[in-house]
């Protein structure tokens, strides 16, 4: 593929409340079984892209930890590698990453020595599959400077917290605007990017050097006239991981059988980390409906509507309903868990009750594991 | 190159024709157990957690699966710049060709893979018990007792111990002689066939045995070291350890996972048995399901009902099907409303809706009794069931079979449709 992958990783959101404490919204658990950043490392992987460079700045040691090895997505040939670069102070710069632009900036070196002519960015925090040779014959197709992978969202879903995008017959792109007190348009930008290697590089130096740093602000808005940008629209599933109420959605559709079927059936599929666990095991007692269940997880009751991810524990008289429980829970006996995220490591005392009424709940609990 | 303190050598080069149709296209070291994993990741696993990184694997029949599976090691930790994982396939040379003839034989035959290594000790192994144990301990028994050669060996029920070879020890568990399934038992302590070998007494007892014909460790070099006035050692087991050599033994051994807190825990933390997954994505279980009594693997899609059964990954089980104590591999395919009892369905089968196993009688198998006993219902992989059809207990399929195949839409117990050569 003559192109190299960028993953912008760096981000925090303070809408994920406690749940992005212990770390960055890409090293988030999604679906069960895998990370958020998997969806963006899979499709580069399965499209054939050999170097991809992760940009991380917040909290990233669970981040790192996940992508301690890049064998899982079958990085690390001769040709190319992952490479996961967080900011260092240098001789000429002391800062952090102030921006996306800026964090490619600060790389600007890898960008430099590398031979693809094209560079596709995406963020860490997005749950898509994309097969990146169709966007780049796209962009080759319509002679553009950058494409910007869009999609339209359902009439009625509150796009104000997306870029807004409205294109021509033509599929350039008119009007970009930043998360709008007022969409123009139900076509959103997915933070998906392809552009020129050597153009991203003049841009970025460019920005640069007028102290600029926001890639979406900075560049693609101002250069929108200057340089022909298109829209590349996307059809298939894709989903942004921002807020607590967005990551408990976006993991409740995985319930669905036709997103079941495009992630864990239909090739390419996606690739994480692997962690060597035994099957789930299913115990007199359990009563499992509607529910995704990780590897590893032991089940002694009633679980509905729910999604277990790896290691979950799930102990003799309990209710689970429509929660989420991330990897390596312990959940004591007769414990109802309803409309919750249970953070991931928690102990659950016996004989405890966690409601999420009016909005899900967080739970994080800070309790010593006993003897399992 | 570093010289390896202990290497072993798996020996996974046996068909293991008594489990039928499961090993009638792959090695029975590649057979799928527990809902995720193969046979042979035992072994292994066992090695890279006893801290033996040099590992050569002996494969001779149907070898295809096992290749792949092990690949180059990677899923053991077993990819290793010195040492690692070698798969020994028997090979031509310039005076003679042959198929491995035994076990010492085949141990023979790659003298020099394990001349490379130069190690002190060598651990050879079978490829097909289940059973976790740290051949560590085992090394530190031979050196305590400057043994030439250790023996693994554990404790059976003494009416059980005239099936096995037994070995009879002083107080030192210093091995004084060798009963071959002896009617009157004096000891019961049975060998596993697990052996250390200090390399230096192997490698001369190979050589001095080369030409025996079907060299085997246990008939033929254990016998020689012990005539030759070699120090020979039994170190006693005592966890679980299971031979699956039989189609009952492996369904119980299979069965057994599924208690409260089994006897061989894959939960544990420590020691973890490894293998290859394509498969990682979470298994669905549907509103209307009811999973009891299992274990199920990553990806299976659960839609009817599952009843004290092991599900391998990738499994789709269709609505109002209910299957019972049965063991179900790998992206098989169930239709809906089966009764699936007591039956095992090797990996990619097609099983169509309204089937079902395990009815009637059990009658003796016709195609062979020894195999296709104890109330099973045993399917090949690649294999196809129509739908509306009903199959009796001791029953083996394999192949694709059509409605024709069964009169009356009925398979009656003992009976068998092997369709050969055809792939789907």
């Amino acid at each position: 593929m003559k192109a190299l992958g960028i993953i912008l990783a760096g981000g925090s959101s303070n809408r994920m409340q406690e749940l992005t404490n212990h770390r960055a919204v890409s090293a988030m658990p999604v679906g069960g079984s895998y990370r958020c950043i998997d969806f963006a490392l899979s499709s580069m992987s399965s499209s054939r892209i050999n170097t991809v460079a992760v940009l991380t700045q917040y909290n990233a040691r669970s981040l790192n930890e996940h992508l301690s090895s890049s064998k899982w997505w079958d990085f690390g040939r001769k040709q190319g590698g992952l490479y996961t670069f967080t900011p260092t102070v240098t001789a000429t710069n002391n800062w952090w990453y102030r921006g996306t632009a800026d964090a490619m900036y600060q790389n600007i070196d890898f960008l430099r020595r590398r031979h693809e002519p094209y560079v596709i960015i995406t963020s860490g925090d997005c749950i898509y599959k994309v097969d990146f040779n169709e966007l780049l014959d796209y962009h080759i197709e319509k002679k553009a400077d950058i494409t910007i992978v869009c999609r339209d969202m359902p009439a009625g879903i509150d796009v104000s917290r997306y870029g807004i995008v409205r294109m021509n017959e033509e599929s350039r792109i008119v009007e970009f605007e930043e998360k709008p007190m007022m969409a123009s348009s139900n076509t959103i930008s997915t933070g998906i990017y392809i552009i020129r290697r050597r153009q991203l590089i003049e841009m970025l130096e460019r920005c640069a050097e007028e102290e600029r740093y926001d890639f979406v602000s900075d560049i693609l808005i101002r250069y929108k006239n200057m340089k022909r940008i298109y829209g590349y629209k996307l059809k298939t599933y894709w989903s942004n991981i921002a807020s607590v109420e967005s990551y408990y959605q976006t993991n409740m559709d995985f319930l669905k059988p036709e997103v079941r079927k495009f992630f864990f059936r239909d090739e390419p599929k996606i690739a994480t980390k692997v962690d060597d666990l035994p099957p789930a095991k299913y115990n007199a007692g359990s009563d499992v409906r509607n529910s995704l269940v990780a590897s590893g997880c032991i089940i002694n009751s009633k679980v509905e509507n729910s999604i277990l991810f790896k290691k979950t524990f799930v102990g003799k008289n309990c209710v689970i309903k429509n929660s989420i429980i991330l990897n390596d829970v312990y959940i004591g006996d007769n414990t109802h868990i309803e409309n919750c995220i249970v953070e991931s490591r928690n102990t659950l005392r016996a004989n405890t009750y966690y409601c999420g009424d009016e909005a899900v709940k967080v739970v994080c609990e800070d309790n010593a594991r006993y003897v399992m | 190159m570093i010289r390896k303190k202990m290497m072993a050598m798996l020996l996974a080069g046996g068909q293991g024709s008594r489990l039928g149709v499961l090993t009638a296209n792959v090695a029975k070291p590649a057979v799928a157990f527990g809902g995720k994993y193969r046979i042979i990741d035992f072994p292994l696993s066992n090695c890279i957690n006893s801290g033996i990184d040099t590992v050569g694997v002996l494969t001779q029949y149907q070898p295809l699966r096992l290749n792949s599976h092990i690949g180059i090691g990677i899923p053991w930790d077993l990819d290793r710049n010195n040492g690692g994982v070698t798969v020994l396939p028997p090979y031509e040379k310039s005076d003679s060709s042959e198929w491995y003839s035994g076990t010492a034989n085949a141990i023979y035959q790659n003298l020099s893979y394990i001349e490379s290594y130069n190690p002190e000790y060598v651990l050879i192994l079978s490829g097909d018990h289940i059973y976790k144990m740290d051949y560590e301990v085992m090394l530190d028994f031979h050196k305590e007792n400057q043994a030439d050669v250790t023996l693994a060996a554990m404790p059976v029920p003494m009416e059980e111990a005239s099936r096995f070879g037994i070995v009879i020890t002083d107080e030192n568990r210093k091995i004084l002689e060798f009963e071959e399934k002896p009617e009157n038992p004096r000891s019961n302590l049975a060998s596993m066939g697990i052996y250390i070998f200090t390399w230096s007494v192997l490698r001369d007892a190979l050589i001095a045995k080369k030409d025996q014909n079907n060299c085997d460790f246990g008939k033929h070099i254990i016998p020689y070291c012990h005539e030759g006035g070699k120090r020979l050692f039994a170190y006693e087991y005592n966890g679980y350890w299971k031979d699956v050599g039989t189609l009952g033994s492996y369904w119980e051994a299979n069965m057994e996972l599924v208690d409260l807190i089994p006897e061989f825990n894959l939960y544990e933390e420590y020691w973890k048995i490894y293998t290859r997954t394509d498969n990682v994505e979470p298994q669905y279980v549907s509103s209307e399901s009811i999973t009891e009594k299992s274990i199920i693997g990553e990806g299976a899609e659960i839609f009817g009902e599952v009843y004290h059964s092991v599900i391998g990954a990738g499994v789709t089980i269709g609505k109002g099907t209910v299957v019972r104590d049965s063991i179900i591999m790998k992206d098989t395919r169930i239709g809906e409303n089966c009764s699936i009892n007591k039956a095992i369905i090797a990996e990619d089968c097609e099983i169509g809706d309204d089937v079902q196993m395990g009815i009637g009688e059990e009658a003796k198998s016709k195609l062979n009794e020894e195999i296709y006993a104890f109330g099973l219902v045993t399917i090949g992989e690649n294999s196809y069931i129509p739908s509306k059809v009903q199959i009796g207990k001791n029953t083996a399929i394999a192949g694709i079979t059509e409605k024709e195949d069964y009169p009356d839409g009925v398979l009656a117990g003992g009976e068998y449709i092997i369709k050969a050569g055809e792939g789907k």
